[in-house]
């Protein structure tokens, strides 16, 4: 396959920066090692637009989480991505703790975030009366936001799927090379790609592919964050992110309500080998407990959903690289984009596909060649009773509730199913459209939901994966089961 | 020789010991707190018995058909019962009640449909 | 937008429901609408292809499909409506449910009186914050069993159980006798919580070995289950390192308890109890909620269909007298839980009850050679002796109609003592 531009990896910056480069007059292709977009730290992380408090002033984590921060209202209206911006607090409990706060305000005020202050102990608990009452002071931030990364990055790649990017998954990258007529050749398990230009976007696998680029090679830590996501509730315990002061290891501990009304406690920061490995571990989980229980002392996790993990990308410079490849023609990357990287992404993607088209001379699409995005229904779940009653009139289909937990319908997750960079797997239509994001946890719905991913895709249910890979929910259809011997001994 | 049974009457769950002699005959049972148990432990000791439940691919329908033997049949024909199951084919429609086989494996017991299939 | 009325909404077609709404229409009530989401009623019936249903409430032994179907086919009989396909999406206090169906879009519908019977759904791996990967190849027991007996699909070929309630048990026969291998059932309790019948039956008779006081304390595979660790575990519920166990499986199973599903009851205003997460009712089985009744699984968690048909047939005839004579005041004795008891139903009683009250609680532990007491300030008002109690199963005493009304405090006491 040739093109003129190739993305390695569909993640939030992937994403984004394959939506800026559909506005030139370019062939682009985005492909990743996973079955869809968002499978690494995208899906997987707090969720924040960090309003810049934290980065030193002068790095790029700062210049772009700033910058990056103030694209996401639009951006999210635009897409129809949930953003609510709830604030935030950094508490703290001692004296060296408010010497820290203290330089934390400095630094955002250098970076420029509005609306900094410090609240003393009654000013804390007057707006979050849940907080440990030990709290002395805390630093607000009332511009701090939540988002769903995950469907920000469907949404984007929709987007740009709907202006002529293509999208290639199960494509983990074994080689890169330069060929004689002055394109890269990449090459996956499956497919070679040649293209006059490539973009490292590569999550957690960043550093190994910028070593596959490059002479001059970087080096990644891999960092695992564990999270509880706990049910959603008409009234949380807390009505912003919570922050500890932060650490060398990153952010710390969180305790912050999500866009559709869960509450997610984490993550912890354990460098690991394998940037693969996703596990939770007994001993990361019952840190979690520890440390948020030092921001909420009434914790319970008795409405736990779910657990999770994902993988910071850290590299030992300690900030992003953005740019060229040094010394590598027509290479390009986005590598180390851990926190604050949901909120950089915008900012990056912009940035870069200035860079590149610049370079590349590419000519901008005219404006009525943009296709926008097709405004998308809000979910039936949060509609109301005539809202509801016009939708199933409209389509008999929203009459048929998948989901209960989620008030999820067949219609919607048809549509997941449908839509440009369509649901193929269980967590696929699970992220799109919260079909067994719920307390049972897909019990009811699963079964459900692989009968329609199989129907609209035309693949037996033997074939619905819940994550890609050789994830099959099921063995064999019984008969099968039982000429096969099953694993009778 | 002896032979130890939960007997299953009841929460209780009487743990029996059962001798018995070389030609399998029951000569006592202990450690039952009622004659229930002692009747349990003599049938479990000499001819076990099992209810088999099971569903079989039906032709045309997404749902397979739910079967039962019509009465316990002897424990150790439980795998042949299923084989026998595993390998026929049920055509629609089927009402709950119908024989799907008849006298399984001589046991006297019929294999039967426990639900619709229309 | 259509607006209906009824009599009676009862929300579920499964046994509970079934029975109510039999009991309403036979005590005189003319309309009578069950709403039900599966595309058939009957409820979780439908996939308990296995027997053992009905030994009392019929003197024989049914399996789940046919216990159904006799309660199916006597509502058909009365001319009960029973909508399928349709999910009731609220409830409010003055009992107006909205709900959709593809066949009839969405619908308002006044009852004067509503019956909850929506059952319970399972605890998921989430609850029990289990560590290890998020791989496929784990289900809870009821959503395997479905697979297997509803929709004739295998789920996997190696298996490890954990919890030893009776779906579980149950699901270990299954699989075995469709061709899987089963190679462990793990309970975190010193006991099983399931019938020893089906200890016997569903894990002995197969070889399947029962490890008790035991958890699942990590979950490898990246994409499909490929193994899980089994721990011991001390007294207090924590695993006790150096006693890991590996098991190569591609399916783990959980069979850890069961929810009562009260989304509906709570939007409604209906005050639950935290110790059966079901309604608090009185013993004509009505909620909080003037008008609102609940029976069977959504009320507490029953091991017998015959006590869930039991239960709800009361609540059907309190439901139809509800709506001929509106609610009757009477003032109220609080039951609460003692010693060694958790979870009695009903939480009230009324005073001028017009019969006998059966108080159903769940042993907290296993109680041998024992007594229930009911105490009403420090009397014993009534007991009953039993060889065993244990937390498997539900244990009833029975208050007669004129030891109630000759109590003299507004408290009594449910609890067991040993003998």
């Amino acid at each position: 396959m040739t093109t003129d531009i190739l993305i390695i990896g569909a993640g939030i910056t992937g994403t984004a920066l394959a939506r800026e480069i559909s506005r030139y007059d370019v062939s682009c292709v985005v492909i990743d090692r996973a079955c869809d977009v968002a499978e690494g730290a995208t899906k997987a992380n707090s969720g924040i637009v960090h309003a810049g408090y934290d980065a030193v002033p002068g790095t790029l984590k700062a210049k772009y989480n700033v910058a990056g921060a103030a694209e996401y209202p639009g951006l999210c209206r635009e897409l129809g991505v949930p953003y609510r911006r709830c604030g935030a607090l950094v508490i703290g409990f001692d004296e060296a703790d408010e010497a820290s706060l203290r330089n934390l305000l400095e630094r955002g005020i250098r970076n420029g975030v509005e609306g900094l202050r410090i609240l003393d102990h009654d000013a804390v608990l007057k707006m979050e009366p849940n907080l440990n009452p030990e709290v002395r002071s805390a630093l607000y931030i009332p511009t701090s936001a939540i988002v769903s990364p995950y469907e920000m990055a469907f949404a984007l790649a929709d987007d740009a799927a709907l202006n002529g990017v293509a999208f290639r998954f199960n494509q983990p990258v074994r080689s890169v090379e330069r060929t004689n007529g002055g394109y890269w050749k990449i090459c996956t398990d499956t497919d070679q790609y040649e293209c006059r230009a490539v973009v490292n976007c590569a999550g957690a696998s960043g550093a190994e592919i910028h070593n596959m680029i490059s002479d001059i090679p970087v080096e990644m830590i891999h960092r695992r964050g564990q999270y509880y996501l706990l049910d959603r509730a008409e009234h949380q315990p807390f009505a912003m992110t919570v922050f500890q002061c932060p650490s060398r290891m990153g952010k710390g501990v969180l305790v912050s309500p999500t866009v559709h009304g869960n509450l997610l406690l984490g993550p912890t920061a354990e460098d690991i080998d394998d940037p693969l490995d996703t596990a939770t571990t007994a001993e990361g989980l019952a840190d979690i407990l520890q440390k948020a229980g030092r921001t909420w002392p009434g914790i319970s996790t008795r409405t736990n959903i779910t657990n999770f993990s994902g993988i910071r990308a850290h590299l030992t410079t300690d900030d992003f690289m953005v740019g060229p490849v040094s010394g590598c023609e027509n290479a390009y990357e986005a590598i180390g984009i851990e926190s604050p990287g949901l909120s950089s992404a915008p900012a990056i993607a912009g940035d870069l596909c200035r860079m590149i088209a610049g370079e590349m001379k590419w000519n901008r699409k005219a404006d009525d060649r943009i296709r926008p995005v097709p405004v998308r229904e809000k979910a039936f779940s949060s509609m109301t009773a005539e809202e509801r009653a016009g939708m199933v009139r409209k389509d008999p289909l929203y009459g048929n509730i998948i989901c209960r937990c989620e008030t999820v319908t067949e219609a919607e997750i048809r549509q997941a199913v449908r839509r440009p960079v369509g649901a193929r797997t269980i967590d696929g239509v699970k992220r799109r459209t919260r079909a067994g994001m719920g307390r049972c946890q897909g019990g009811f719905c699963l079964p459900r939901v692989a009968a329609i991913i199989a129907e609209e895709t035309g693949c037996s249910l033997a074939e619905v994966t819940k994550d890609g890979g050789n994830s099959r929910i099921l063995a064999e259809p019984l008969d099968a089961f039982l000429k096969g011997g099953g694993d009778r001994e | 020789m002896e032979q130890i049974i939960t007997c299953i009457n009841c929460p209780m769950g009487c743990r029996m010991t059962v001798n018995m002699s070389p030609d399998g005959k029951v000569l006592s049972v202990s450690g039952n707190t009622c004659p229930r148990g002692e009747k349990y432990a003599v049938q479990e000791c000499t001819l076990p018995v099992r209810m088999i439940t099971a569903v079989i691919p039906a032709e045309g329908s997404a749902v397979p058909l739910s079967v039962k033997t019509s009465r316990p049949v002897p424990k150790a024909l439980i795998r042949q019962v299923m084989d026998i199951l595993g390998s026929i084919r049920i055509t629609l429609p089927v009402c709950a009640g119908q024989v799907i086989v008849p006298d399984i494996l001589q046991t006297g017991s019929d294999i039967i449909a426990t639900r619709d299939l229309p | 937008m259509s607006d209906r009325q009824v009599d009676i909404l009862i929300i579920g077609a499964g046994p509970a429901g079934l029975a109510a709404a039999i009991a309403a229409r036979e005590s005189g009530v003319g309309s009578v609408l069950i709403l039900e989401r599966e595309n058939e009623p009957g409820g979780i019936l439908r996939q308990c292809i296995h027997n053992g249903f009905g030994l009392h409430r019929f003197q024989e032994e049914l399996t789940g499909p046919e216990y159904a179907a006799r309660d199916i086919a006597r509502v058909r009989d009365l001319g009960i409506p029973v909508e399928c396909g349709t999910t009731v999406l609220t409830l409010s206090p003055d009992r107006v449910a909205t709900c959709v169906s593809p066949a009839n879009g969405f619908q308002t519908i006044r009852a004067k009186a509503v019956i909850l019977a929506m059952g319970c759904r399972e605890r998921p791996r989430g609850a029990l914050c289990t560590p290890g990967t998020r791989c496929a190849g784990i289900y809870s027991a009821g959503t395997a069993q479905r697979f297997v007996n509803l929709e004739g699909w295998m789920p996997g070929r190696r298996v490890v159980i954990l919890g030893s309630g009776d779906i579980g048990l149950i699901m270990a026969r299954r699989m075995t006798l469709q061709g899987a291998k089963v190679l462990a059932c793990v309970e975190i309790m010193p006991y099983s919580s399931g019938l020893n019948r089906n200890i016997v039956q569903c894990l002995e008779d197969y070889g399947i070995p029962l490890y008790l006081s035991h958890t699942v304390t990590n979950i490898r595979g990246r994409e499909r289950l490929e193994g899980v660790t089994v721990s011991r575990v001390d007294e207090r519920r924590n695993p006790v390192s150096g006693t890991e166990i590996e098991f190569d499986c591609d399916t783990l199973l959980l069979s850890c308890g069961l929810i009562p599903e009260n989304e509906l009851s709570l939007g409604a205003g209906v005050k639950l109890s935290g110790a059966t997460s079901g309604a608090v009712v009185d013993d004509s089985l009505e909620t909080s909620v003037p008008g609102i009744f609940a029976c069977g699984n959504v009320l507490h968690v029953h091991d017998l269909v015959d006590h869930v048909s039991a239960e709800s047939f009361r609540a059907g005839r309190a439901a139809a007298d509800f709506v001929r004579s509106g609610k009757q005041e009477d003032s109220l004795i609080e039951v609460a839980d003692g010693d060694g008891v958790r979870g009695t139903v009903p939480q009230l009683i009324r005073k001028n009850t017009d019969g006998d009250v059966s108080l159903m609680f769940r042993p907290s532990a296993v109680f041998r050679n024992s007594t229930a007491v009911v105490e009403c300030g420090g009397q014993t008002v009534c007991s009953r002796k039993a060889l065993v109690f244990t937390p498997g199963e539900m244990a009833t005493v029975v208050l007669k109609k004129d030891v109630i009304r000759t109590l003299s405090g507004n408290r009594i006491t449910v609890r067991i003592e040993r003998n």
